[in-house]
């Protein structure tokens, strides 16, 4: 691994950027269709049986499926970022929906009826009291995208998945490692991350 | 004179069920109408119409002599301080942005809304100091309480709409709270809607007693008067005292 370092670090920067990238995205989608959801119960059941279903699809499959579409798929990091993000969609959407469904009832009653406007009471109200909820939905899909992307070398992403990929073929147990050590540690590294982002978020609107 | 609020044959049904049925009545300034009934009488449907949280299925409410329906909610909202059972402070708060809350809707200056909740906490006896940053979940029951009229209060709203506000209350901090609140009304006299089940609470604190059942008003009158209703409910009311 050492006498490799140069390549570790520039398949681990790849990595990191298709999981940041995905699951930037499939918060911009998700954490909204959650809210939208939590006004309107009828949306509920479509987006969660879509989400459900991309959810059980294998993943090496899902990739294979992209790859003959056009804008989206193709050989490429492009087809990974969409793949994740579709994976990383569930656990947000549901992180977010089960957080605002779980503000007390009270709360929001007493906000509406001091004549707080249905945006503030978001703001100020919801989003900060779910917050913990939607961050453990949104760590949920951030761990499990460090570990699909390694699939992803499958597309000709890139990423620690080469040196998998690699390893298996050669039957190199090294190389295998090379791949494995470094993505664990980027999940718990992520894991780490977004614990420190939700404490500061969580010190700016409790108070 | 004028009423502050009125309702005019209003009723009120939710998936054809009538919850509200031909309501009619007039609360003037100063007043405080204590909205008296058993679970599920309407009181707090009452409550949420004058404060446009529901609209009325036919029959119009009027807040100065404007239909509610007419009004901008929000605008409305902010005229009536409210106080509901569980109170509703926000659990992501300090005391001190709790009660400044509807201040800083308002958009008052920061020192202005500092100085008014201190001065809205001395009012209902908790010290400033000691309470200001403490979170709802560091206070007991009746500190809460206090609090959540001290929120109420913080924008001063000429009305005031409280829905059991003692309700979560053991009896004797529901008694020293109500006491307090007594000595609160005849210092501020505001215009006051008070919902109770409880017939005591009601005789301390109504200048005037509505009685309800089933979502019909039976009637309206002063406490003194209470006693004197030929109706069922009412002598069920009177024999619960005793």
């Amino acid at each position: 691994m050492w006498n490799n370092r140069s390549l570790v670090a520039q398949l681990t920067s790849e990595h990191v950027l298709i999981v940041l990238t995905s699951t930037l995205v499939a918060i911009a989608i998700g954490v909204p269709s959650g809210i939208a959801m939590s006004r309107r119960p009828k949306l509920m059941k479509p987006v969660l049986t879509f989400a459900n279903v991309v959810q059980t699809i294998p993943s090496l499959a899902l990739f294979g499926f992209l790859i003959p579409l056009p804008f989206l798929g193709g050989i490429g990091a492009t087809t990974a970022v969409v793949a994740l993000v579709l994976y990383s969609l569930l656990p947000i959407i549901r992180g977010t929906f089960a957080g605002i469904s779980g503000v007390d009832p009270g709360v929001r009653e007493a906000g509406r009826g001091m004549g707080m406007t249905e945006a503030q009471l978001l703001w100020h109200v919801e989003l900060p009291l779910a917050l913990p909820v939607i961050f453990s939905g949104i760590r949920v899909a951030t761990v499990v995208a460090v570990g699909v992307a390694t699939i992803a070398a499958a597309v000709g992403a890139g990423g620690l998945g080469m040196f998998i990929y690699r390893g298996v073929s050669m039957i190199d147990n090294r190389l295998i490692l090379a791949g494995a050590i470094p993505a664990a540690l980027l999940a718990l590294t992520a894991d780490w991350c977004l614990g420190a982002l939700e404490r500061s978020f969580m010190r700016r609107t409790h108070r | 004179m004028r009423p502050i609020i009125e309702f005019r044959n209003v009723c009120f049904s939710l998936d054809g069920r009538m919850i509200l049925d031909n309501v009619s009545f007039q609360i003037q300034r100063g007043q405080t109408l204590v909205l008296l009934g058993r679970s599920g009488s309407g009181k707090t449907t009452i409550l949420k119409l004058i404060n446009g949280l529901l609209k009325p299925t036919s029959g119009a409410v009027l807040f100065e002599d404007a239909s509610t329906a007419d009004l901008d909610p929000i605008r409305l909202r902010r005229q009536i301080g409210y106080v509901i059972q569980e109170v509703g402070l926000f659990p992501h708060y300090t005391v001190e942005r709790n009660v400044g809350l509807v201040p800083r809707l308002e958009q008052w200056p920061a020192e202005k809304i500092a100085a008014r909740v201190r001065e809205m906490l001395h009012l209902v006896g908790l010290d400033p100091d000691v309470f200001c940053q403490r979170f709802p979940r560091e206070l007991s029951g009746g500190q809460r309480q206090r609090v959540g009229v001290a929120r109420a209060l913080a924008a001063d709203p000429p009305v005031l709409a409280l829905d059991e506000p003692f309700g979560a209350l053991d009896p004797i901090t529901r008694s020293e709270v109500r006491r307090e609140f007594r000595n609160l009304q005849d210092r501020l006299r505001k215009t006051m809607i008070f919902v109770t089940h409880d017939v005591q609470e009601a005789f301390q604190l109504a200048t005037h007693i509505a009685l309800l059942k089933d979502g019909r008003m039976i009637a309206i009158v002063e406490p003194e008067d209470f006693a004197r209703i030929e109706h069922p409910e009412a002598r069920a009311f009177v024999e619960s005292l005793n």
